[in-house]
């Protein structure tokens, strides 16, 4: 099971979380006027890298906050986890937290 | 005759076990305490937590908000729990839920906020005495040893695959106050039953 450190209550075990895909993904300015090409490549295109992949989670069962980690497909190493609004990460640098403190 | 005539009387989701928990609180000769803390007042407010009205709810109850995550505050006859960072759980003595929800909802007057009287979500299980960490260590992945988690810390968590709210009692001996659904009660109340048995012996 993943240990994930939720930015809010610390590290916790998988089975609290939900996931909740692709984190970064832009919502159209006008989807109306878009283009069916466009709004399906907004609804069902994600990035599927093998290393650092930034991602929602959510602390379903205990603080309910959403927040981005970024996480390595490969090895499962999340590599660091930041709050909903934080400027996003690429994963290694420091965040001025530490992940399992 | 039908009888037409309503009765509203209260029964709390454990009622049904309480000679079960006593049985096992007398059995364990003192190992682990068991009881369920009926009809606590539990006011969940959601505010930001640097407006005014956090300034307000810290006068009304006599002691400022939580804004540590996963601690608590008691003092005055209730205690606040720190459920997310714009979110506390209140809770108060049985009794109190119409009288404190009036003084905290008056406190925040017209600043964005909301104050919901939740009594009926959750109902508290107390577990205390020398074994009560073993208990529902059981059952929770956190650790429960007071260097991690000892006097004035909550946390929202899962037991036994159960959401609870568990707060540690603002007391120097061992003990748990376990917040759980109303609907998931009786689950964890067999539950823990089930676990004691090491402490309190076979049925």
């Amino acid at each position: 099971m993943l240990l994930i450190p939720c930015p809010w209550c610390g590290p916790r075990d998988e089975a609290e979380y939900t996931y909740g895909g692709q984190a970064h993904v832009p919502y159209p300015q006008d989807p109306a006027s878009l283009p069916d090409e466009e709004w399906g490549r907004y609804l069902f295109h994600r990035a599927n890298p093998k290393g650092p992949h930034a991602e929602r989670w959510c602390h379903t069962a205990g603080c309910r906050r959403w927040f981005n980690a970024v996480r390595d497909t490969a090895t499962n190493q999340l590599l660091a986890v930041y709050r909903a609004g934080e400027p996003r990460l690429a994963g290694g640098e420091a965040n001025g937290r530490d992940l399992f403190a | 005759m039908a009888d037409t005539e309503t009765s509203v009387s209260a029964r709390s989701p454990l009622a049904g076990h309480a000679a079960r928990f006593a049985a096992a609180t007398r059995r364990s000769g003192g190992a682990v305490r068991l009881a369920e803390l009926p009809y606590l007042a539990q006011i969940d407010v959601r505010l930001d937590p640097k407006g005014p009205a956090a300034d307000a709810v810290g006068l009304a109850l006599g002691f400022p908000l939580p804004t540590q995550p996963n601690t608590v505050v008691h003092g005055g006859g209730s205690s606040a729990l720190w459920l997310g960072p714009d979110e506390w759980l209140v809770v108060g003595r049985p009794g109190t839920r119409a009288e404190l929800e009036g003084r905290l909802r008056e406190a925040v007057g017209d600043e964005p906020a909301a104050v919901v009287d939740i009594s009926a979500q959750r109902t508290a299980l107390l577990v205390a005495g020398p074994r009560s960490r073993d208990l529902l260590s059981h059952g929770c992945a956190l650790d429960l040893h007071p260097r991690s988690f000892g006097a004035g810390r909550c946390a929202q968590t899962l037991l036994a695959r159960a959401q609870v709210v568990l707060a540690v009692r603002d007391e120097l001996k061992p003990g748990f106050w376990v917040l759980v659904r109303s609907s998931f009660a009786g689950y964890l109340g067999d539950w823990l039953l089930d676990a004691a048995t090491e402490y309190t012996g076979a049925v």
